[in-house]
């Protein structure tokens, strides 16, 4: 019996880390924008899914001209494909229609580096981008 | 000893003609340039626009695009050094007047790989291949840009150019 017990933990365990090591990513990028935001307003009350989603439509108009919003590449429905300009398709932004989504923290510095010079002609706070990330992964 | 030079020579001009034929066949033709092999290349080079094809640039042509990534036809496409390193090894040596020269000859021909064109619609031969184009099919709202290859060119992301 002990040694059935031992057995189950023995799989168990590493069952359990492993599934928690592939949601981490996702909370580890959350925590860190989190502890950003604290730092740059000591009001930060927490990420917003809706207002995620307000800013992923809104119209900024500050970046490049064919580029005004995230929605002039990216899908207005999340779970939907986008396309650049140049006509390539984009995989959907919602993680529930791209579940590989956000799971390496490069690639999210990398996209949210270039996309928020090019539609808000600026970097994102930190705010911002937990916001969207938010919203993408309840989506 | 008598040789029969005259169907000798007709045999071998034959012979001649049909290697030709055989090795434009198998390039596919003219229309013909192997697509991006190499995944990071992939990823890397074709997340806003097809992955284009090295041989349709000379390889001073790639140099110059990898070192002006910051200004990408005005957009950052900054990359890290291993990967910026690793995307000019592989676009140069594929390159329309290295390894990919088979493919490239009648694109690049008139072009001067001193000048470095940095946009593949801009080259003599894409142009006067495009010629017949009307305007209001660029601004088509599946068309919009010229980078927009597979708009016409269904088989573009396999290699294939030809007239659709």
């Amino acid at each position: 019996m002990k040694s059935q017990a031992g057995l189950l933990l023995l799989i168990a365990v590493p069952a359990m880390a492993s599934a928690s090591a592939l949601a981490a990513p996702r909370e580890d990028l959350l925590a860190g924008y989190a502890a950003q935001a604290k730092q740059d307003d000591p009001g930060f009350a927490g990420f917003s899914a809706a207002r995620g989603e307000a800013f992923h439509r809104r119209s900024f108009g500050r970046g490049k001209v064919d580029t005004p919003a995230c929605t002039s590449c990216h899908a207005d429905d999340p779970r939907a494909a986008g396309k650049t300009p140049a006509g390539k398709i984009i995989d959907p932004v919602a993680l529930s229609a791209s579940p590989s989504r956000y799971a390496d923290p490069a690639k999210v510095r990398k996209w949210f580096g270039r996309n928020c010079k090019e539609v808000l002609g600026r970097a994102c706070t930190a705010q911002e981008k937990g916001d969207w990330l938010s919203f993408m992964l309840s989506q | 000893m008598d040789l029969p030079y005259r169907p000798v020579a007709l045999g071998l001009l034959a012979l001649a003609f049909s290697a030709l034929v055989w090795q434009r066949a198998q390039a596919g033709g003219s229309h013909y340039f192997p697509p991006v092999s190499d995944p990071v290349v992939v990823e890397e080079c074709g997340s806003c626009h097809l992955a284009f094809p090295p041989s349709m640039l000379p390889a001073s042509s790639w140099k110059r695009m990898m070192s002006e990534l910051k200004n990408h036809f005005g957009d950052d496409a900054r990359v890290d050094a291993a990967t910026a390193t690793h995307i000019s090894d592989y676009l140069m040596s594929n390159a329309g007047d290295t390894g990919g020269r088979r493919y490239s000859d009648k694109l690049l021909r008139g072009t001067s790989t001193s000048k470095a064109p940095l946009r593949i619609t801009e080259l003599e031969r894409w142009v006067g291949e495009h010629r017949e184009v009307p305007a209001w099919e660029w601004r088509h709202k599946d068309v919009r840009s010229k980078a927009n290859c597979l708009a016409c060119h269904s088989g573009a992301e396999r290699g294939y150019y030809d007239d659709d």
